[in-house]
């Protein structure tokens, strides 16, 4: 990439919604995240968002549909961030599972209160810099992680915007 | 994607070795591993050793939760020692870590 470029490199990959393809979905983002520059632990946390939005749309997306349907990732690779789009052709999220979704396990509650369900959307919010989540035919989660330069907070961004 | 688990039976106690990966493809064969454990008669105690984990999301976590009522309502104690650190990151950000009984260091 040239410095300045505004146009991201894209990378495209369709697996089935199958869980055993959740392993393929890390392998890709992380080889992706791992070229940009970004640390092991930014990698661990990528691949985990990335694996929990992956996991959702095994979960959730083609429950009512006969056809297993497939995992739609995108890798909007730019100067300054990645931007990784994890979509399907689903049933969409209800506004229950969202809600639930995004309560961590609190510490005040008791074992027994605990639930058994997803932790994924909070997870992802905790994991990476912004997330955008849009119906569309189905469900994207839209998550970005700045690369982190000499030690400056990654979410500061605005000098690379206007230099675009 | 490979999931490692080895079992160990003291005489009042199981001692469960999870490593690799634990996500919703590996994640019923650990379950399973588990509850088959914890359900067994003549046992007080179920210890996993978690320091070979390399991936865990939030599929594990319902796993443990899981364990960790069944293990109250039977009496039981469930622990677990030798976190690795992407496991230790996943419990404290998920709140999980102030739950779950922790032995670190030791193996005996």
């Amino acid at each position: 990439m040239g410095p300045n470029r505004p146009q991201a490199d894209v990378i495209q990959l369709t697996l089935p919604s199958q869980a055993e393809y959740l392993g393929v979905a890390r392998l890709t983002v992380s080889g992706v995240a791992n070229r940009m520059g970004f640390s092991y632990e930014e990698i661990e946390d990528i691949k985990l968002a990335v694996g929990e939005a992956c996991t959702n749309v095994v979960r959730h997306a083609y429950k009512e549909t006969e056809n297993p349907g497939s995992i739609h990732i995108q890798c909007h690779v730019y100067e300054d961030r990645l931007v990784i789009e994890v979509g399907d052709h689903g049933v969409g999220f209800s506004n229950e599972l969202i809600a639930e979704q995004l309560t961590p396990i609190y510490a005040g509650k008791s074992l027994e209160d605990l639930d058994e369900g997803g932790l994924g959307l909070y997870l992802i919010h905790t994991l990476m810099d912004e997330v955008e989540i849009r119906s569309e035919s189905g469900v994207v989660v839209s998550m970005t992680k700045y690369v982190r330069q000499d030690g400056v907070a990654g979410n500061d961004w605005t000098i690379s915007e206007a230099e675009i | 994607m490979d999931l490692l688990i080895q079992t160990t039976s003291l005489e009042t106690e199981h001692r469960v070795v999870l490593g690799g990966d634990i996500d919703a493809f590996t994640a019923p064969k650990v379950k399973e591993t588990l509850m088959s454990l914890v359900t067994k008669p003549d046992i007080n105690r179920i210890t996993v050793d978690l320091e070979a984990v390399e991936y865990m999301d939030s599929t594990g976590i319902g796993i443990f939760i899981g364990i960790m009522k069944e293990c109250i309502q039977r009496n039981r104690t469930f622990e677990v020692h030798k976190l690795s650190p992407r496991v230790e990151r996943l419990f404290r950000i998920t709140g999980l870590y102030d739950h779950i009984a922790i032995r670190k260091g030791e193996s005996e």
